[in-house]
């Protein structure tokens, strides 16, 4: 059993893809002398040298345009960009030139682009640095979205994503860089396109995605002893939704509740609700409930910005209604 | 036959029935004849007073059939629903259709009254007779005797029902235990006392197991059809403190490991007891086991619940005289007994059905 | 504990087990399975709670000891080393 952090996990992801591709190199702002803004591409520049390992100008409209004509041209690239919060003045490019081209050129050209960046609040950097905008990129058809929230899966998506011929995107929490786990599974490129349950329950279904699995884990074990048995539901991939673990989880409970960071209005689990109604109706015996990120931009001051994010309190609160 | 009097109504106007509910008693020249009604739903109107004789093939009672829609006037024990509407969850519509039961007549305990899955549920639950309104009957008796008898009754109508209309038959055979026992006994000191294993918990997963190999003995009947069984959902009879009987599935057993099962065994039991079974485990049995040895019985041959086609009975575990290879030993063995529907199976099959029960008991540390 | 401490509680679990039955109505001297109704699973759940209560290890082959309530006060007073040690 190898046990690592998420990050290092991420960093072994990149150093095996670029040892073993030689198409393959990251691109980003600090990711070759500083190691990487979250430390993951620590070493790799002395391991494999400036040509695979680029450090880019603030600039990323230009770097991710740069990293789609990297992949039009034949190249794997793996464009960082820091946040997801600075990934909104690369849109352009993203929405209009990588999820688009295959299509625009009737098949001819394709972006094997990925794009990994961290996400999320929860560690006090305010308005401007706290979004969860991940419900953006599953709502553009033409790219796929995946949350890795183990280390397993933050070990092994990667090389399922530069296998994928059209642009990936991987959304890491931030606070999930330090957590510990295991990642010897699944041994090579991960299943994408799927969900997973963490946790088997009969009562009622949790479904979550990113940095808010681990609060839905401890939720369960709370509601545990008061004798509720929450099925926890990571949805892994945001975009292809997988409705059917989703599905055949709220089969078993009949009760759901969709765990989500991001703004609560037009939010990723908004889908995921609206797919439930429509497909589910039947098996449901509650309305579905959503706990999401507070209606405001990020808070600063510590207490404040908890009380914006869902919590494990929060949840239990809202599975606790569905059982009145 | 050709007449009977109406001696006396079981159930009133806006009682929710269910299949095999006895809702009235007619006299007949032989004897007095509890009356069931073979459809679910609620009992709208009586037609004949009691101590009236009336020919037989007169209707006596109309029933309003579960999803049937509702009459103007409110049954009885409706919640306070906006008129028209009906505030139950999807989910709960459709467990209701299920069960037979009227939504119509079902308390909601969700917000505004609405109607939950576990409100369908608890009105599933064989309910406490009404009062007689056509005469004053005695003083209301407790209503945990009132619960103990409707029970009684209908374990009675299942009973007779399942003697008139299943051609039973009944196989036995006498099953060397020496190495269950002695497994057994092994096992249990090897285990914290909360582990240990019961004698009953091998017998249910010889069953289970044997199963896979007998589907036929696996299957119900209904409307003159075989309906093979999804899966083994072993049916253990337990007896209820104060007397009475329930016989709730395991679901899949013989996917079970033995702990599985003797958790499950425990779990049931004593919400059994409880009287807190979930419709689903009254309804899903697709054999029935009933260990009754603690008695001294040596061997039972069960009464079928239908609308299973079997029911498997072990009896008391005891030192009996063995031949082993020409020598008389002491031996402990139990009696295994089948008790089959004829319509469905015959003696050659649940022959080998029971013999491969007795093989698997050989083998307990392979269970 | 003292005998009549461990016969209180040994009745109290046995309340536990066959709650319709009025504790001051058995005898202690009757064999249990004949006055009340006890099957192999309520006498496995009782040597669990006996377990519990009084921190007493019942193996099986011992289970033949367990008649009346006074053979089964008589074998937690033997298995318990100390009488006076308070159960937890």
């Amino acid at each position: 059993m190898t046990t690592m952090t998420y990050r290092e996990a991420v960093r072994e992801a990149i150093r095996e893809a670029l040892a073993s591709d030689k198409r393959v190199f990251l691109m980003g702002e600090d990711v070759g002398r500083y190691g990487g803004a979250f430390a993951v591409s620590h070493g790799l520049l002395e391991e494999f040298g400036p040509e695979r390992v680029r450090d880019a100008p603030l600039s990323e409209s230009a770097f991710v345009g740069a990293g789609i004509g990297a992949a039009l041209a034949g190249m794997r690239p793996i464009v960082e960009v820091m946040t997801i919060n600075f990934s909104l003045l690369a849109l352009d490019q993203i929405v209009n030139n990588a999820a688009t081209i295959r299509y625009m050129s009737g098949g001819q050209f394709g972006v094997p682009l990925v794009v990994r960046m961290a996400t999320g609040g929860g560690r006090q950097l305010a308005a401007q640095h706290a979004h969860s905008l991940e419900a953006w990129y599953a709502h553009v058809p033409g790219i796929k979205a995946l949350a890795p929230a183990t280390v397993a899966d933050a070990r092994w998506m990667l090389p399922a994503a530069l296998a994928d011929p059209d642009p990936v995107f991987l959304f890491e929490h931030a606070t999930l860089y330090p957590l510990e786990g295991e990642a010897d599974e699944p041994g090579g490129p991960a299943e994408l396109g799927r969900a997973a349950v963490r946790r088997q329950g009969s009562d009622v279904t949790l479904v979550t995605y990113g940095g808010a699995l681990g609060k839905c884990l401890d939720a369960a074990a709370r509601l545990a002893e008061e004798g509720v048995e929450a099925e926890v539901v990571d949805l892994r991939s945001l975009r292809p939704l997988d409705l059917d673990t989703v599905l055949a989880s709220v089969a078993r409970t009949h009760r759901a509740v969709l765990v989500d960071e991001g703004w609560r209005t037009v939010g990723l689990v908004a889908e995921v609700s609206a797919r439930i109604m429509e497909e589910g109706f039947d098996l449901l015996d509650w309305p579905v409930r959503r706990v999401c990120g507070a209606e405001a931009p990020m808070p600063y001051a510590k207490h404040l910005e908890e009380a914006a994010l869902p919590s494990p309190d929060s949840i239990v609160a809202a599975v606790r209604e569905t059982l009145a | 036959m050709s007449a009977g009097t109406l001696i006396e109504w079981q159930k009133q106007p806006g009682d929710s029935v269910q299949r095999g509910d006895i809702i009235a008693v007619v006299h007949t020249d032989k004897a007095d004849v509890e009356v069931e009604t073979f459809t679910a739903g609620v009992l709208e109107e009586l037609l004949v007073e009691p101590g009236t004789k009336v020919p037989v093939g007169t209707p006596l009672a109309l029933i309003r059939e579960a999803g049937a829609p509702a009459p103007a006037a409110p049954a009885p024990s409706a919640p306070a629903a906006a008129p028209g509407r009906l505030l139950i969850s999807p989910s709960a519509r459709h467990l209701a259709e299920e069960l037979g039961v009227d939504p119509g007549t079902v308390r909601g305990t969700g917000p505004g009254g609405r109607i939950q899955r576990k409100d369908v549920e608890a009105a599933a639950r064989p309910p406490t007779p009404a009062p007689a309104r056509a005469a004053p009957g005695p003083p209301a008796a407790p209503p945990a005797e009132e619960r103990g008898a409707a029970m009684r009754r209908a374990i009675a109508a299942a009973m007779a029902r399942s003697k008139r209309e299943i051609p039973h038959f009944y196989l036995g055979t006498t099953v060397d235990m020496s190495n269950a026992v002695r497994w057994l006994a092994e096992e249990n000191l090897r285990r914290d006392v909360p582990d240990r294993l019961l004698h009953g918990v091998l017998f249910v997963k010889t069953v289970a197991l044997a199963l896979r190999e007998f589907p036929e003995v696996n299957a119900t009947w209904r409307d003159e059809e075989v309906v093979p069984g999804g899966g083994v959902h072993v049916g253990i009879a337990v007896s209820l403190r104060g007397g009475g009987l329930v016989a709730p599935a395991i679901h899949d057993t013989d996917t079970l490991t033995l702990d599985e099962l003797m958790r499950a065994f425990r779990e049931l039991t004593s919400r059994a007891r409880a009287g807190s079974l979930r419709s689903s485990e009254l309804s899903d049995p697709t054999i029935t086991v009933t260990s009754i040895g603690e008695r001294g019985v040596e061997s039972m041959y069960g009464v079928i619940f239908p609308p299973q086609v079997a029911i498997v009975g072990f009896g008391k575990v005891v030192e009996r005289p063995w031949i082993s290879e020409g020598q008389i030993l002491p031996c402990p063995v139990v009696t295994a007994t089948v008790s089959a529907d004829h319509r469905v199976t015959d003696g050659h099959r649940a022959g080998l059905f029971l013999a491969a029960i007795d093989r698997l008991l050989q083998a307990p540390e392979e269970l | 504990m003292t005998r009549a401490e461990i016969a209180q509680t040994v009745l109290e679990t046995l309340a536990e087990i066959a709650p319709e039955v009025d504790p001051s109505e058995v005898a202690s001297d009757v064999d249990l399975r004949d006055q009340l109704d006890i099957d192999s699973m309520d006498f496995l759940n009782f040597v669990i709670a006996l377990h519990e209560r009084l921190d007493v290890d019942i193996p099986e082959r011992d289970y033949p000891q367990l008649g009346t309530l006074d053979a089964i006060v008589d074998y937690v007073v033997r298995s318990s080393p100390q009488p006076d040690q308070r159960p937890r």
